[in-house]
C-alpha cells in the first residue's frame, strides 16, 4: 500500500493565531470578562501605587492622622477591588482555557474519525497520538498561563508608555527606540526558535512512533536478541530530538536576557541624556529621578511578555499541526441514498424511490490500485444474487481482501462500478452502506470494556439476551462462560488476555449481533483450531441463511458449498463456478484441491 | 522529592552545563542589582555636582555592565538549553533500555500508551521545569535576601512588617502547593485514560469504520475528554489561587507600610525618601517570593512526572539472569520436567499443568490442541518469553534460567503466532535474523520460506518499504517473511507457532517440504492442520494445558480419540 506524504502548506503564523482565537471566540463572554477584570486589576495596581504620592504630599503639607487614615482606607478599597478582580479573572481563565482545549480535542478526534483509511495506512500511530499527547498539551499550558499574562502585560506596557510620554516626550523617543529593538529581537528569535520547535515536535512524533512500535513488538525483539540494535535506533531518534530541542530552546532562552540587557542600555542612555538635560536646564533632577523609576518598571512587563510568548510559540507550532489535521480532507461521501427500515426488512431510500434491500451485489469492469501503475484488480466483473454465497480463493496478494474493501468503500474504485441492489455504491451514504454490511475482519480488535460490550459493538441497542444469542451462534458462549467473570470479563490491551481463536469467535459474535443482510468474512476462520472451527461452521451456516455472503477463506471446506467460487490470480478472476463445475474443469481450483489431497 | 533527586543523577556530563548556567544567572542578577546603584551615583553625584567627566565615566561603566549582562545572559541560554535537553535525552535512553529488559508482565503493568507518555510528555515537563525554573530559582533567593538585608539596614522598625507577613505568605503559598500536588497526579492519570481511548481507536480504525461506530467512538472520547476538562479545571483553578493570594499579602504589606510609615513621618522619625525606597524593597522581596512559589508549582507538576518516570526506571524486571550464566548450548534437546505455568500468581487455574516431555536433539515435533489449550504458552517457556511457575525447562540438559538470555535466544528461533514486521524495508526486517547475511543467504532463506516468488514480483524487491507493522504486504506474505527472518538466525531449535495459518495451501506445502531438508535442527510445529504435523517424528496433543497424547500419526490414529476426531473433521473438509 502507498505511503502518502501530505503536502506541507506554507507555515502561516498569522493564520494559526486567528484560528486559535476563533476557538477562544466560542467563549466570547468569558474572555471579555477576563479582559475587563485584567484591566481592572492592573488599573487598581497602578492606582494603588499612585496613591502613595498624594498621601505623602498631604503628610508633608501638614495633614494629620485623620487624612492618613482616609488615604489608607481609600487605597485599601482600591486594593481589595484589585484582588477580587485578579481572583475573578484567574478563575474564569482556568475554566475557559480547559473548555477551549476540550473543544480542540473534540474537533480533532471527530475529524480524525472522518479521515479516509489511506490516512491511517500512511501515518504511524505514534505520530497521530502525538497530536493528543504533545500538541494539545502545549496549547493547554499556554492558555492556562499565557493568555491572561499577555493581556495584563500588554495593558501594562501601554499604560507605562503613556506615563512616560506624559512625563518627558523627548526621552520617550529613546525609550520607544529601545522598545522597538526589543520587539525586533523577540520577533527574530521567535521566528528562529519556531522553526526548530516545529522540527522538535516532528522528531518527538517520530520517536513516539518508534516507541509504540517497539513496545508492541517486544516479543519479536526478544526472540531475535535485537535489544542492542533497537537501542541504537532509539538513540538516533533520541539524539535528533535532543538536537532540535536544544536549538529551539537556545534561541528561545536568549529572549529574556536580551530584553533585560537592552533595558539596561536604555537605562544607561536615558540616565546620561537626562543628566545632560538637567545640566542644560531642560528639566529638573526630581523629574528625571521619577522618570527613571518608570523606565525601570517598564522592563518588567516586557520581560513577562517575552517569557509568555515563549510558551505561546511552542503552542502555536502544536496548534499549526493540529489545524493541518483538522483541515485534511474527510472521506468523500457524496452519497444521497439512505437506508431505512420497512416492516421486517430494510429499504434504500433514493429520493422518492424506495428500493427493497435484497443484497444483490455486482461488479462491472472494476479496476483498482493502491499505488499508481500497480494495479491490484483488473477489469473485474462478478455478481452475487441475494442470498448467494460467493467465495474467493487464490494466493495471498491476489486481491481477495481488496474486493471486500471496495464493497464497503474503505477504498474507491479507479474505474468501473459496483452496484448494490442496482445502485452505484458511490451514491449510497457511506454510513448506511456499511451498516448494511457485516464484516468479520482479518484482525480482530477488542476495546477496553467487557466481553459483553465488545459483542454489543455490532449493534448498540442489542439486549443482553441478544448478545448472548449472538455469542451462541458464533459458539463463543461456552468459552465466555468459562472466563473468570463470564460476559463481564474485561478485555484488556486489545484482548491480550484472550487467544486469537477466542478473539475471532468474538468478532463473529459481533457480526452476528449486527444481523446485517450482507456478510463479508475475511479469512476469519484460519486461526481457529479444527474442533472449534467445526462448531463455528454450524453457527455460520445458521448466520448465513438468507444473506448474501462474501467469504475469503483458506479452508476449502467453507468454500465447497458456495454458490460461486472465484479463483483469483493477479487481480483477475481466472476461474469461476461452483465446486462441482470447477472440479470438472480440472483447472487451478482442481489443482489446489487435489494438490492438497495428494498429501494424505 | 526523592524521585527528582535521583533523576538529577542522570545529568551526567550535563552537570557542568547546569552549574555554569546557574553561575551565569547569578552574575546577571548581580549586574541587575549593581546598575541602579551606578545610576544613583550618576544622578546624585554627577549631575548634582555638574561633573560631566564623572557622568560619562559612570555611563560607560553602566554600558559595560549591560554588555557583560548580555553576554552572560546569552551564554546562560546555551548552557541551560543544552543541560535541559541533554538531561531529558539521557533519562529517555535510560527508560528505553530499562524497558527492553522488562518481562511481559512488566509491560502489561504499564500499558503501551502510558509507557510512551512516560518517555515523551513526562520528560517534556521535566525539561520545562529546568528551562523555566532555573533562572528564578537562582535569582529569587538572592533578590529576597538582599532586599530584606537592605530594608533592615534602612529601618529596622518598619522591617518588622516583613517578619509578620513573609511567613504568612510562605505558609499560604505552601498550603496551595500542597493541595495542588496530588491533583497533578490525578490529572496525569486522566490524560493517560484519554490517550488509551485514542490509541485503541487508531488500532481498531477498520472495525470502527466497518461497523459505522464513529459516533460511539466520539461519545466515548467525549466522556474522557470531559473528565479531563473537569479534572484540569479543578487542578488549575486551585493552582491559580496563588496569584490573588499573593497580591492580597503584598497589598496588605503596602497598606501597613503606608499607615505605620505615615505615622512615623508624622512623628518625624521617618523621612519621605526612606519610605519610597523602602517600598521598592518590599516589592522586590515579595516578588521573589512569588517567583519561588511559581517555581514550586512547576516543581510539583514535574514531581508527578518524575514519579512516573521513576516507576519505569525502578521496576524490577521479573526476568533475571543468573550471575554466572551458561554461555554455550551443548545440544538442541528440550526437556519439560513437570512444568506448570500461570500468567499471574493469583490466577486460579494453570495454563500449563504438569507437563513432562523430552524432545531429542534433531527431532521434529508437532503440537496440536484446541484454542486455549496452552500450545503457544508451552513453547514460549523454552526461550524464556515467560518463566515457568513450577518445574523446569531444560535446553541441552541445562535449566533455561541458567543460560544467559542472549545465548538461549540465539539458539532458539521462534516464529510467533502474532508476528510483526517493523517499519522499514524487507531487507532491514530480514537482517534482524542475521545482520551480516549476504544477498545469497537472504534469498536462500526466502526460497525456503516461499517468499522469494512474490518478492521478485515487487519492483523494488528486497528494498520494498513495508510501512508500519508491515501493512504493505498481505497476512500470508507477512508470515512468510517472518519465517525467512527466523531462518536467517540459523537456530538450533526452530519453533513455528501456527505460523503458516494465512499462507495458502500450496505455498505451505512448499515451505513444509523445504523445512524438512534442514538437518540437525530440532523443529517444533504448532498447527491447526493435521497435514502440517503429520510427517513429524512425534505429535503431541494438548488439552486444557495437559498432555493428552503423544506418538506418531499412526499410533495416534489408533490410540487418541481427539486426534481421530480432528483428522476426520479435516478430511471431510478436504483441507488436508
Amino acid at each position: 500500500m502507498p505511503r502518502i506524504v501530505s503536502a506541507k502548506k506554507p507555515k502561516n503564523l498569522g493564520y494559526t493565531v486567528r484560528r486559535l482565537l476563533s476557538y477562544m471566540g466560542r467563549h466570547k463572554y468569558s474572555l471579555l470578562a477576563v479582559a475587563v477584570l485584567v484591566v481592572v486589576s492592573v488599573a487598581c495596581n497602578l492606582l494603588g501605587t499612585y496613591m502613595i504620592s498624594p498621601l505623602i504630599n498631604s503628610l508633608v503639607a501638614g495633614g494629620g492622622m485623620s487624612s492618613l487614615i482616609k488615604a489608607v482606607s481609600i487605597t485599601a478599597l482600591i486594593y481589595v477591588t484589585g484582588v477580587l478582580a485578579a481572583l475573578g479573572y484567574s478563575q474564569i481563565m482556568a475554566r475557559s482555557s480547559q473548555k477551549v482545549v476540550f473543544d480542540i480535542r473534540e474537533d480533532l478526534f471527530s475529524h480524525m474519525q472522518t479521515l479516509p483509511l489511506r490516512y491511517f495506512d500512511s501515518h504511524q500511530h505514534g505520530d497521530v497520538m502525538s497530536y493528543y499527547t504533545n500538541d494539545v498539551d502545549t496549547i493547554s499550558d499556554a492558555l492556562n498561563n499565557s493568555f491572561s499574562a499577555v493581556v495584563k502585560n500588554g495593558f501594562q506596557i501601554i499604560g507605562t508608555m503613556t506615563m512616560l510620554l506624559v512625563l518627558n516626550w523627548r526621552l520617550s523617543v529613546i525609550v520607544a527606540f529601545s522598545y522597538a529593538a526589543m520587539f525586533l529581537y523577540v520577533r527574530y528569535s521567535a521566528r528562529k526558535s519556531k522553526e526548530y520547535y516545529r522540527k522538535q515536535q516532528r522528531s518527538l512524533g517520530v520517536l513516539d512512533g518508534y516507541i509504540q512500535e517497539m513496545v508492541a513488538g517486544q516479543k519479536v525483539i526478544k526472540v531475535f536478541n535485537h535489544e542492542e540494535e533497537n537501542l541504537k535506533g532509539f538513540s538516533e531518534r533520541n539524539s535528533e530530538l535532543q538536537e532540535m530541542g536544544t536549538a529551539a530552546q537556545a534561541y528561545a532562552s536568549t529572549m529574556i536576557p536580551a530584553v533585560v540587557s537592552i533595558s539596561f542600555f536604555t537605562y544607561t542612555v536615558v540616565s546620561l541624556c537626562g543628566g545632560f538635560m538637567v545640566l542644560g536646564g531642560w528639566t529638573t533632577l526630581g523629574a528625571i529621578a521619577s522618570y527613571l523609576v518608570f523606565v525601570r518598571q517598564a522592563a518588567a512587563p516586557i520581560n513577562q511578555f517575552t517569557q509568555q510568548s515563549n510558551f505561546l510559540l511552542s503552542s502555536l507550532a502544536g496548534a499549526e499541526r493540529i489545524f493541518e489535521l483538522i483541515d485534511m480532507k474527510s472521506e468523500i461521501d457524496e452519497g444521497s441514498v439512505t437506508l431505512a427500515s420497512a416492516g421486517s426488512g430494510w429499504v434504500w431510500q433514493d429520493g422518492d424511490k424506495r428500493i427493497p434491500l435484497r443484497g444483490d451485489v455486482r461488479f462491472h469492469d472494476v479496476s483498482f490500485s493502491y499505488e499508481k501503475d500497480h494495479p491490484v484488480l483488473r477489469n473485474l466483473s462478478l455478481y452475487a444474487k441475494p442470498g448467494q454465497k460467493i467465495a474467493f480463493v487464490g494466493s495471498t496478494g491476489a486481491g481477495k481482501t481488496t474486493i471486500t474493501n471496495l464493497i464497503n468503500r474503505f477504498y474507491d474504485v479507479d474505474s468501473g462500478e459496483i452496484l448494490y441492489d442496482g445502485i452505484d455504491v458511490r451514491r449510497i451514504k457511506k454510513d448506511d452502506l456499511r451498516r448494511s454490511l457485516g464484516m468479520v475482519l482479518q484482525d480482530t480488535h477488542l476495546f477496553t470494556d467487557t466481553i459483553r460490550e465488545n459483542i454489543r459493538y455490532g449493534r448498540l441497542d442489542a439486549s443482553d439476551e441478544d448478545v448472548e444469542e449472538a455469542a451462541r451462534i458464533a459458539n463463543a458462549d461456552s468459552f465466555i462462560r468459562r472466563l473468570p467473570q463470564g460476559y463481564d470479563t474485561m478485555a484488556v490491551a486489545d484482548g491480550a488476555n484472550l487467544s486469537s481463536g477466542q478473539r475471532q469467535l468474538l468478532a463473529i459474535a459481533r457480526a452476528a449481533a449486527a444481523n446485517p443482510p450482507v456478510l463479508i468474512l475475511d479469512e476469519a476462520t484460519s486461526n481457529i483450531d479444527t474442533r472449534t472451527e467445526d462448531l463455528i461452521e454450524k453457527g455460520m451456516d445458521r448466520l448465513m441463511e438468507g444473506r448474501t455472503v462474501f467469504v475469503i477463506a483458506h479452508r476449502l471446506s467453507t468454500v465447497r458449498n458456495a454458490n460461486a467460487i472465484m479463483v483469483l490470480e493477479n487481480g483477475e478472476i481466472v476461474e469461476r463456478g461452483d465446486h462441482e463445475e470447477l472440479m470438472a474443469q480440472k483447472g487451478r481450483y482442481y489443482k489446489l484441491y487435489s494438490g492438497m489431497f495428494e498429501l494424505t | 522529592m526523592n524521585d527528582l533527586k535521583r533523576l538529577f543523577t542522570y545529568l551526567g556530563p550535563y552537570r557542568r552545563d547546569i552549574i555554569l548556567a546557574c553561575l551565569l544567572v547569578l552574575i546577571e542578577t548581580c549586574f541587575e542589582l549593581i546598575i541602579p546603584a551606578m545610576m544613583a551615583d550618576l544622578i546624585d553625584t554627577g549631575v548634582a555636582s555638574r561633573d560631566v567627566g564623572y557622568m560619562l565615566l559612570k555611563g560607560g561603566e553602566m554600558a559595560f555592565a549591560a554588555v557583560l549582562a548580555l553576554f552572560s545572559g546569552l551564554a546562560y541560554a546555551r548552557f541551560a538549553a543544552r543541560a535541559a535537553y541533554g538531561w531529558g535525552a539521557r533519562i529517555r535512553e535510560a527508560e528505553y533500555s530499562k524497558l527492553q529488559s522488562y518481562a511481559f508482565s512488566d509491560i502489561d503493568a504499564f500499558e503501551t500508551s502510558s509507557l510512551v507518555t512516560r518517555m515523551t510528555s513526562d520528560i517534556t515537563v521535566m525539561q520545562n521545569a529546568i528551562n523555566n525554573g532555573l533562572r528564578p530559582v537562582v535569582r529569587a533567593p538572592v533578590m529576597c535576601l538582599l532586599g530584606i538585608f537592605f530594608s533592615f539596614s534602612m529601618n529596622a522598625q518598619l522591617a518588622l512588617v516583613f517578619i509578620i507577613l513573609t511567613p504568612l505568605l510562605g505558609f499560604g503559598l505552601f498550603v496551595i502547593v500542597r493541595r495542588v500536588a496530588p491533583m497533578y497526579s490525578v490529572l496525569q492519570r486522566t490524560v493517560d485514560g484519554l490517550n488509551n481511548v485514542v490509541e485503541e481507536n487508531l488500532r481498531a480504525i477498520r472495525t470502527v469504520k466497518a461497523f459505522v461506530r464513529g459516533e460511539r467512538e466520539k461519545y466515548k472520547f467525549g466522556n474522557v475528554n470531559a473528565s479531563l476538562r473537569d479534572t484540569g479545571t479543578k487542578t488549575n483553578s486551585t493552582a491559580v489561587l496563588n496569584l490573588p493570594f499573593f497580591q492580597a499579602v503584598m497589598y496588605a504589606c503596602v497598606l501597613m507600610l503606608m499607615f505605620f510609615g505615615g505615622s512615623m513621618i508624622l512623628q518625624g522619625t521617618l523621612m519621605v525618601g526612606e519610605l519610597t525606597g523602602f517600598l521598592s524593597y518590599v516589592m522586590q522581596v515579595l516578588n521573589s517570593m512569588m517567583m519561588l512559589s511559581n517555581v514550586f508549582l512547576l516543581l510539583t507538576r514535574s514531581l508527578a512526572s518524575a514519579e512516573r518516570i521513576s516507576e519505569v526506571l525502578d521496576r524490577e524486571s521479573a526476568l533475571r539472569e543468573k550471575d554466572n550464566p551458561v554461555t554455550t548450548v551443548k545440544d538442541a534437546s528440550v526437556e519439560f520436567r513437570n512444568v506448570s505455568f500461570k500468567y499471574s500468581p493469583d490466577a486460579s487455574e494453570n495454563v500449563i499443568d504438569g507437563i513432562s516431555l523430552y524432545i531429542k536433539d534433531g527431532e521434529t515435533i508437532g503440537i496440536l490442541g484446541g484454542t486455549g489449550s496452552g500450545k503457544s504458552t508451552l513453547v514460549q517457556l523454552i526461550d524464556r518469553l515467560y518463566d515457568v511457575s513450577e518445574g523446569e525447562v531444560l535446553v541441552g540438559g541445562v535449566d533455561v534460567r541458567d543460560y544467559s538470555l542472549v545465548t538461549l535466544r540465539d539458539a532458539v528461533g521462534m516464529v510467533l503466532q502474532k508476528n510483526l514486521l517493523f517499519s522499514g524495508t524487507v531487507r532491514e526486517n530480514l537482517l534482524w535474523g542475521n545482520k551480516d547475511a549476504s544477498e545469497d543467504e537472504l534469498w536462500r532463506a526466502l526460497d525456503i520460506a516461499g517468499a522469494s516468488g512474490f518478492l521478485r514480483s515487487f519492483p523494488k524487491g528486497l528494498d520494498t518499504d513495508l510501512g508500519q507493522g508491515g501493512v504493505n504486504v498481505s497476512g500470508g506474505q507477512k508470515q512468510r517473511l517472518c519465517i525467512a527472518r527466523t531462518l536467517l538466525k540459523h537456530p538450533r531449535i526452530l519453533i513455528f507457532d501456527d505460523s503458516t495459518s494465512a499462507v495458502d495451501t500450496a505455498t505451505e506445502k512448499h515451505i513444509r517440504e523445504a523445512l524438512a531438508q534442514l538437518r540437525g535442527v530440532t523443529k517444533i510445529f504448532i498447527a491447526q492442520r493435521i497435514s502440517t504435523v503429520m510427517s513429524a517424528d512425534r505429535i503431541i496433543i494438548l488439552d486444557d494445558g495437559r498432555l493428552s497424547a503423544a506418538g506418531t500419526h499412526d499410533e495416534l490414529m489408533r490410540t487418541s480419540d481427539i486426534y481421530r476426531e480432528i483428522y476426520s473433521s479435516q478430511m471431510k473438509g478436504g483441507t488436508l
